[in-house]
């Protein structure tokens, strides 16, 4: 299987060892992991902002880079939501750039839910150890049904083991640029999540997405919590001892 | 009721800031949000009914001016007057004109969201009729200097017993009680001589019957029924978008109100009241009058934004919204809170008028999934910043950083040199710690949280490197 990774601005600005570990499970899958060096942002800032021009620009520009692409997979179900289920809406109205729009959207998939539906990942690459509790991030799970897939995988690494969180489909409080405009109101509900996530008795709290990991990250230290570590999945599947 | 949405962060500030307000929120999200959960439960196929009711209030709005036809003829044949308002003015002065008509000093009201947009009990007052709010919750922010609600089906849900017993010890002169059954039985001491001897009874309408020209009304205290059947005039005011074909199309979205409201399988009232007291009946009102009302609703049929003419007021969409569990409904400034209240505020009141609330989302989509007629929320909202957007009326300084960033996003070495920078200047910011405390390019951020530091340097330039490009 030919993959073409987008590694997401946020992960190629904050965590480039996320894209890295997408690419080693992919690899650990039996894929051919290509990364178009031209890509950027997928436009969804821009699209949940109103500026429907420049989230247009940005779509056509994702979809000529991964042109040819076997699959598309990003370590984000925002991401590639914003792929899969936003850009034919954004491009509606153009039929050609719809249609390449649509045939983009069948092929893009979040990393977990590639992992195991797509490319039927057997065994890890890594061996982490410790306790776990993961949160739902809402556009992964609740536009992309990204619910068991992450949960399947931390249930193939022996040393895992899963506490749920009490509301783990709950929302961080991130939303994008409302963690910016509405800075307070989001670090009431991140402290929330934080509460939530801590009571689990959990050493890590695990995600899908680098911008909500951000922030339950950064309020549980302005919460004086140094201990908790905070992770991406892909960072958990891949860690060696 | 005036807007106070444009203060939307001032109002969210003070939200967070009050200690009884969280605490009162806490208690009635795990109320309304757990109750819910059970109670869809005992429907087999609840996605089924969502799309069924989806269908009927569609249906109604595809053909609003017939379906409303036909009510008026119904309702007008069992001896009702339908009247038609524009606004809140004219909503007032129609029900100005009634009790003027019938000679009436004092209105009871059971609960109505429309004689909140219209700041009825001002204009009652002005015109010399004594309205009296008959909702428990309702009577309790009248009797607090006319507080405004904080939440459509609980409007006192932001305040605390305590706080209801030194009220109720303040305004009745009685002795402080703190039990909740000593409460409502004062309430009703009250209460009940006013339901006896009010002129006219005021009420809203959760559903306008139009094959039946009546109205039905879901209650849980029983005020309804004592105000829709003593006085000899009742007045029902609700918006056009109301009305619905059949008593058959109105039980299956009876099946899906109360269980997405409260909870309830059923709530303790369900009445449909239908024409005036025929001389065979010992009950009812000998005056019937509907005020349809506009205020804003027709300019949102065949708009973009119709879907959001479906929602039937269950207030589902704010008890399950992380930013409404977090502030509150006050927060939002009008007669809506919540996701509804987000989309309902601009379009009625003007976008300019409520710039915040739109953006005030995550856009986590908790709302969409449970409102029982599948309104597309985060959609709405979406679409609503868009018209900001083309509208100018966004601030410079966003609309500059959004113009910018699209600009550079859209020119991969430019973004490359602007990413290598940016690293860069936050790990230098970062000083050697995992987190920067103070984040000057976007402080809101760090206004109650730290931003962890990256890495160090970008994903593109590290794969370059390894690839030996």
């Amino acid at each position: 299987m030919r993959v073409a990774l987008f590694v997401t601005c946020l992960v190629d600005l904050m965590r480039p060892r996320i894209g890295f570990a997408a690419i080693e499970l992919l690899e650990a899958a039996g894929c051919d992991v290509t990364v178009p060096a031209s890509q950027t942002c997928c436009g969804q800032p821009a699209w949940n902002s109103g500026d429907r021009a420049a989230a247009a620009a940005l779509a056509k520009k994702v979809i000529t880079e991964f042109d040819g692409s076997e699959y598309v997979v990003a370590p984000s179900g925002s991401c590639a939501d914003q792929i899969r289920n936003e850009y034919p809406a954004i491009l509606a109205a153009d039929p050609e750039w719809h249609a390449r729009a649509l045939e983009l959207s069948s092929r893009v998939y979040e990393l977990t839910d590639f992992l195991v539906n797509v490319a039927h990942l057997e065994s890890l690459p890594g061996n982490f150890t410790g306790s776990v509790t993961y949160h739902d991030s809402c556009t992964g799970l609740r536009s992309m049904g990204i619910k068991e897939q992450p949960r399947a995988l931390l249930a193939k690494a022996p040393g895992v083991e899963l506490k749920e969180m009490v509301a783990a489909d709950e929302c961080c409080g991130f939303g994008g640029t409302f963690s910016v405009k509405f800075g307070e109101v989001s670090a009431a509900i991140a402290a929330k999540k934080c509460g939530n996530a801590c009571a689990s008795g959990a050493d890590a709290i695990v995600g899908g997405d680098l911008g909500c990991l951000l922030n339950i990250e950064g309020k549980l230290r302005r919460m004086g919590n140094e201990e908790t570590q905070v992770m991406h999945i892909a960072e958990v599947l891949t860690a060696k001892k | 009721m005036e807007s106070r949405s444009r203060h939307f962060k001032a109002n969210a500030a003070a939200s967070l800031a009050n200690p009884v307000l969280q605490a009162n929120l806490k208690t009635a999200k795990g109320k309304f949000v757990d109750k819910r959960a059970i109670s869809i439960k005992e429907i087999d196929d609840f996605e089924g009914s969502r799309e069924a009711a989806k269908n009927i209030r569609n249906r109604v709005l595809e053909n609003l001016d017939l379906w409303l036809e036909k009510f008026e003829e119904n309702a007008t044949a069992r001896g009702a007057t339908v009247l038609w308002a524009k606004d809140g003015e004219e909503i007032c002065r129609h029900v100005a004109e009634i009790g003027l008509r019938h000679g009436v000093k004092k209105a009871a009201k059971s609960k109505s969201m429309l004689s909140e947009e219209a700041g009825l009990n001002l204009a009652l007052t002005a015109a010399g009729i004594r309205p009296i709010e008959t909702d428990l919750g309702e009577y309790i922010l009248q009797i607090n200097d006319n507080e405004p609600p904080s939440h459509i089906i609980a409007p006192v849900v932001h305040k605390s017993l305590d706080e209801i017993a030194d009220l109720f010890h303040q305004v009745h002169k009685t002795p402080r009680k703190t039990e909740i059954p000593a409460l409502t039985r004062e309430a009703r001491e009250v209460l009940r001589e006013h339901f006896l001897t009010a002129d006219m009874g005021i009420s809203g309408g959760n559903f306008l019957v139009a094959e039946t020209g009546s109205v039905a009304l879901v209650t849980n205290e029983g005020n309804g029924r004592m105000v829709t059947t003593l006085p000899h005039v009742h007045v029902v005011i609700t918006g056009i978008e109301k009305v619905v074909p059949t008593l058959e199309d109105l039980s299956l979205l009876m099946r899906l109100l109360p269980r997405s409201a409260t909870g309830q399988s059923i709530s303790n009232y369900v009445s449909v009241l239908t024409g005036v007291k025929t001389p065979a009946e010992l009950d009812g009102p000998e005056h019937l009058y509907f005020i349809l009302v506009d205020n804003g609703r027709a300019d949102v049929v065949g708009s973009e934004f119709q879907d959001m003419l479906r929602c039937i007021r269950c207030g589902a969409c704010m008890n399950h919204c992380p930013v409404y569990q977090t502030i509150g409904g006050h927060a939002y400034g009008w007669v809506y809170p919540g996701p509804m209240g987000s989309v309902l505020t601009p379009l009625y009141t003007g976008l300019e008028n409520a710039i915040d609330l739109p953006q005030a989302a995550t856009l986590c989509n908790q709302c969409g999934v449970v409102c029982p007629v599948m309104i597309p929320l985060p959609e709405l909202l979406r679409k609503l910043r868009e018209k900001q957007v083309e509208k100018h009326l966004r601030p410079w300084f966003e609309r500059i950083a959004l113009k910018t960033w699209a600009w550079v996003a859209g020119n991969p070495p430019l973004y490359a040199l602007g990413s290598w920078l940016g690293v860069r200047y936050l790990k230098w910011l970062a000083g050697g710690r995992d987190r920067i405390p103070v984040l000057g390019v976007a402080p809101g951020w760090t206004l109650g949280r730290d931003f962890p530091a990256p890495e160090g340097k970008t994903f593109r330039e590290l794969y370059a490197k390894k690839k030996g490009r």
